[in-house]
């Protein structure tokens, strides 16, 4: 079957590349269907807790996606009738936003208050042309003392001020809808700055934010794939010295990524920040296929082999390895499958589909092209081979110190993987380099944080929030998280009635209090419910039936660890000192918080089913169970070690880092199998001794190991160079973690397997087929 | 601002004995302008009005809340008219009582009492935009109809609920107001609304309001015993059921000041 498919792809190059390019072609042909999904709410799954709560919280009051113009006047003064002037006219201008529900400015501000008998509610600056500067003082003065303003819309100094601008997603077309809503913002902004070249103008908030997924992951795409594309390039004319081999790896490599994504997109995928990083994994993935091939191909046509022969004999002496590795990758991609976050799962899958795809055309497209490529081959010696046979002497030599020494270090490393500490903060999800990051840490250093959490406080009875205990203790959960050290900012329901009982004493301070009696509350609020103009109710904040309001805090930014101790601290709260309300916390913020921790404890199970199930195929290859078992510490030991190091490089793991263990057991068992398949081959077939067959393995495939892990860490590297940090992180600890592989199939597995595959192969062989081999005494060295 | 009303009046009247002959000539404006004339004045002479109102609210969880109010209004020729709404429900804001003097153009004059403070509170905000009574209702939608607080274009006829509809777009005037344009739909018989859609400021579908149920009251004045609004953005929705018309019970000027509205149960 394997023959009969071999020579028929070297008898008909041409039917074979036809074919594959029309499969190709229909492939491609779904990649129109491939769109990018840009809300941040793709990350997580329909039953993921925090996101339930948060949508059930937003149909409840209304959705809160939102985008802030953070504008700061050059003179450090936004209480200037020009600068007034210029934030009227973007407020206005703000409601044109494309699915904009509401806008909130300093000059919108609905400011209440009172003369006599009548009650006022209108902008606080309804006309901006008339402004003077003796206007400014009473402004700023009702500004920065408004609570519900200072730190969110109004910087206490009042050097920086935020339009901020809801914007209600229909969801219909979630392709198409942020896109829209940011090319409308960012023409306003280019207009502002034009009209207003003395006013900066920076860009945040949640729109933003989903925006910069798509520019910041497709604008990697762009740039890095190429990049990856160039190494590759580099790498095979350099160490393998073959143009047309070289030729083909590029074609295989286009044609599997093509195929890919085109397949992904018939299917019905679409891509995210981390599933639209599957160009480059493939791209790095199938490269090691190609040089396998390569490899036998040239080591055969330098004994003399004839061209046709040589191919052949390759894909009969790589086929399994090729499988093997492709089916274990292909298994640790699809062990993302147990992740909690969906772009992980599709992930997986694109990748896993990807690797089999290569594996296909690299066993039929590749060798059809060969055949046909003008291959020449210079009876050239290289050096690497005696840079491996000293490793190898080196590793035989001091195996003794080696084994603990290595064992050593390995444990060492693994102890600081615990030290890392959980954090899933979306801000910094971009690097400095986005200016979504720029604008949101601006906004922290002098206005506020994007932290928010939102509190819903649900009385249990139509009209229950005008109960003056409720009321009395929303004023006190308000006062206390203005107490918290984290707080910036409390939007609270209690400063509205307190402002509105003192516009109906005739504006008296001392009465900026609670209303005692429930019937005043309710008749307070229906006046001022009855004074708002369009967008600017309270149906953000009240139920409605009134049962229920909506409390939301920001805070400046925390990490994930720290946003989880304050939530547990308002509940805790709410227990102490409001026990008969039901209480939900939830947001954005809330959700990223708690994701990562749900995907590590996902993904623990998903790598051990992938554990499992590879070390069962290599304990089937190797036809050993002791060998499979030797296996699990190199196969194992890596990714522990990968996250031990990371303490020392971040230190902090989240979403990203949770997929990489399982991610990168797939690729370092390539090493193992190979190293160990080649150790066997040794022992069993050639009667060699352990030192022997060790340095056998070594001479055997240790270039193939090194300039395969080469690629894969060059090509992770040009990952970890992403500016979406969720990819480059999990970029650069996949090539850690595969570069530590790498060091340990050379220096630990090598001594392991001369300690515990001592002279007794025989009996301590599960497997009786390696009879044979039972004479380690008489030791033949490899010359 | 009357002078011209009056002046349009006439003209319409002459439009209408000239139509047949001049029918070409008018344009999509005109024609609009001329059929809201024609709907106003076809209700003209009800005089006053009460009649009982309850509002059921939905969000989109599906949660409800009801609102019960009693209005009493009285016709005002030549402005907008005069109206007072007594509350009874939520429980909480049960006796109070909104008086508003609506006007055809500028703010309307609006009082609230709230009898818990035991006082009357003149209201002053060019606000008309805002949810009523946290509906999906605003204020600007409950008031009365006056010609002079639109632009109108005819857009076309189309078959409707109430027979033959005239399909009109509506520019409000009023800058304050939360809409670019509304679409209404009147039939041809008795210009009574059987739908609006509320596009928002910019100019995207906001709501519609659909009319149910009319019955006619004094051989003339049609009133619909049910209103339905739906938001299609925020998913929630109003549902205003009429209960109780009565016309011509003698209520005048004196039945709608401060001091009434102090008196009002």
């Amino acid at each position: 079957m394997k023959e009969r498919l071999f020579r028929f792809v070297l008898d008909h190059p041409i039917w074979v590349i036809l074919l594959t390019v029309l499969f190709v072609l229909g492939s491609a042909y779904g990649a129109k269907n491939l769109v990018f999904k840009s809300d941040y709410r793709v990350f997580f799954s329909e039953e993921n807790p925090q996101l339930t709560a948060f949508e059930s919280m937003q149909k409840i009051y209304s959705k809160s996606d939102n985008v802030a113009f953070i504008l700061s006047p050059k003179d450090g003064d936004v209480f200037t009738p020009k600068t007034l002037k210029a934030i009227q006219a973007l407020t206005t201008e703000s409601w044109q936003v494309p699915f904009s529900t509401r806008v909130d400015s300093i000059t919108n501000f609905q400011h209440s208050w009172s003369e006599e008998d009548d009650m006022f509610v209108e902008d606080l600056v309804l006309d901006a042309d008339t402004l003077t500067d003796a206007d400014m003082p009473r402004l700023k003065e009702i500004a920065i003392n408004e609570p519900l303003l200072v730190h969110k819309i109004i910087s206490p100094q009042a050097h920086v001020t935020v339009v901020n601008v809801t914007v209600q997603l229909p969801g219909v077309n979630p392709v198409e809808e942020i896109p829209h809503v940011v090319s409308k913002i960012r023409q306003m902004k280019a207009q502002f700055i034009e009209q207003n070249p003395e006013i900066s103008v920076r860009l945040s908030g949640m729109v933003m934010m989903n925006n910069s997924f798509a520019e910041s992951s497709l604008s990697d795409n762009a740039t890095l794939v190429p990049i990856m594309f160039g190494v590759v390039l580099l790498g095979m004319i350099l160490l393998l010295r073959t143009f047309s081999g070289t030729f083909a790896t590029v074609i295989i490599i286009i044609f599997t990524i093509v195929s890919t994504m085109g397949l992904a997109g018939h299917t019905g995928f679409f891509l995210t920040g981390p599933s639209s990083t599957t160009p480059i994994m493939v791209l790095t993935l199938a490269v090691a296929d190609c040089i396998h091939i390569l490899t036998t191909m040239f080591y055969e046509m330098r004994q003399g082999v004839e061209k046709k022969k040589a191919i052949q004999d390759s894909l009969r002496i790589n086929f399994q390895p090729i499988f093997l590795t492709s089916v274990t990758t292909a298994i640790g991609f699809l062990s993302l499958n147990f992740s909690d976050s969906p772009p992980f799962r599709d992930l997986g899958n694109m990748v896993a589909a990807g690797v089999m795809l290569a594996f296909i055309f690299s066993i039929t497209l590749f060798p059809a092209m060969l055949s046909l490529l003008p291959l020449r081959v210079k009876a050239t010696h290289e050096g690497k081979h005696d840079v491996m046979h000293k490793l190898a002497g080196f590793v035989v030599r001091n195996r003794k110190v080696l084994l603990p020494g290595m064992s050593a270090i390995m444990v060492s490393v693994i102890v600081f993987m615990p030290q890392n500490t959980l954090n899933d903060d979306f801000v910094k999800y971009f690097d400095t380099s986005v200016p979504f990051r720029q604008a949101t840490d601006y906004m922290q250093e002098n206005l506020s944080g994007m932290s928010t959490m939102e509190i819903s406080i649900e009385t249990g009875e139509a009209s229950g929030i005008n109960d003056p205990k409720f009321l009395q203790s929303v004023g006190n959960l308000t006062e206390w998280l203005r107490a918290q050290p984290e707080t910036d900012h409390v939007s609270s329901l209690s400063d509205i009635i307190k402002r509105l009982n003192k516009n109906m004493h005739g504006d008296d301070p001392s009465y900026y209090t609670l209303p005692d009696d429930r019937e005043l509350a309710a008749q307070y609020l229906l006046l001022y419910e009855m004074s708002l103009p369009y967008g600017l109710d309270l149906n953000n904040q009240l139920n409605v039936d009134k049962s229920s309001a909506r409390v939301i805090a920001t805070f400046r930014n925390l990490t994930s660890t720290e946003q989880i101790e304050i939530e547990e601290r308002i509940y805790a709260w709410f227990a102490a000192n409001a026990s008969t309300y039901e209480v939900d916390i939830a947001s954005p913020n809330l959700m990223f918080a708690h994701i990562g921790q749900r995907n590590i404890k996902s993904m623990l199970l998903g790598t051990t089913v992938a554990l499992i199930l590879i070390s069962l195929i290599l304990g089937f290859a190797l036809k050993s169970l002791k060998f499979g078992l030797i296996s699990l510490i190199p196969n194992i030991a890596p990714a522990a070690m990968g996250f031990g190091v990371w303490y020392f490089i971040d230190g902090q793991i989240g979403l990203a880092l949770s997929v990489v263990a399982g991610m990168t057991l797939g690729i370092i068992v390539d090493d193992t199998v190979h190293f160990l398949s080649k150790y066997l081959h040794a022992r069993r077939d050639r009667n060699k001794d352990p030192k022997a067959a060790v340095e056998y393995a070594f001479a055997s495939v240790g270039k193939a190991l090194w300039i395969t892990t080469f690629v894969l860490v060059a090509g992770f590297m040009v990952l970890a160079q992403s500016s979406f940090k969720l990819n480059a992180d999990m970029g650069l600890l996949t090539a850690i973690t595969i570069l530590i592989a790498l060091i340990v199939d050379f220096l630990f597995l090598p001594a392991l397997l001369m300690k515990l595959d001592k002279n007794n192969l025989s009996t301590t062989e599960d497997n009786s087929n390696s009879a044979e081999g039972d004479n380690n005494d008489c030791v033949k060295k490899i010359a | 601002m009357t002078v011209l009303k009056k002046s349009l009046n006439s003209l319409v009247v002459l439009g209408l004995m000239t139509a047949p002959l001049i029918a070409s000539a008018e344009t999509a404006e005109e024609k609009g302008t001329r059929i809201a004339i024609e709907a106003k004045a076809s209700d003209k002479g009800w005089q006053d009005m009460q009649t009982s109102m309850n509002m059921i609210l939905r969000n989109k969880e599906g949660q409800e809340s009801i609102r019960d109010i009693r209005l009493k209004s009285l016709e005002i020729e030549n402005d907008g008219d005069k109206s007072l709404s007594v509350f009874d429900k939520p429980k909480d804001v049960k006796g109070t009582a909104f008086l508003s003097f609506s006007h055809a153009v500028g703010a309307d004059d609006q009082w609230l009492y709230l009898p818990k403070l035991k006082r009357v509170k003149r209201i002053a905000s060019r606000n008309k935009s805002g949810p009523f009574m946290g509906s999906e209702f605003s204020y600007e939608d409950l008031s009365s109809f006056e010609v002079e607080k639109y632009t109108y274009k005819f857009l076309r006829d189309e078959p409707c609920e109430g027979g033959t509809c005239y399909v009109v777009e509506q520019y409000p005037v009023d800058k304050n107001s939360g809409y670019t344009r509304r679409v209404a739909w009147l039939d041809q018989a008795e210009y009574r609304p059987w739908k609006i859609e509320f596009f928002d400021r910019k100019n995207t579908p906001l709501k519609t309001l659909t009319y149910h149920e009319y019955n006619e009251y004094e051989g003339k004045h049609w009133r619909p015993n049910l209103m339905k609004m739906v938001n299609h953005q925020s998913g929630k929705s109003t549902d205003l059921t009429y209960s109780d018309y009565q016309f011509k019970t003698g209520l005048d000027d004196n039945d709608f000041n401060k001091n009434t509205l102090k008196r009002a149960r």
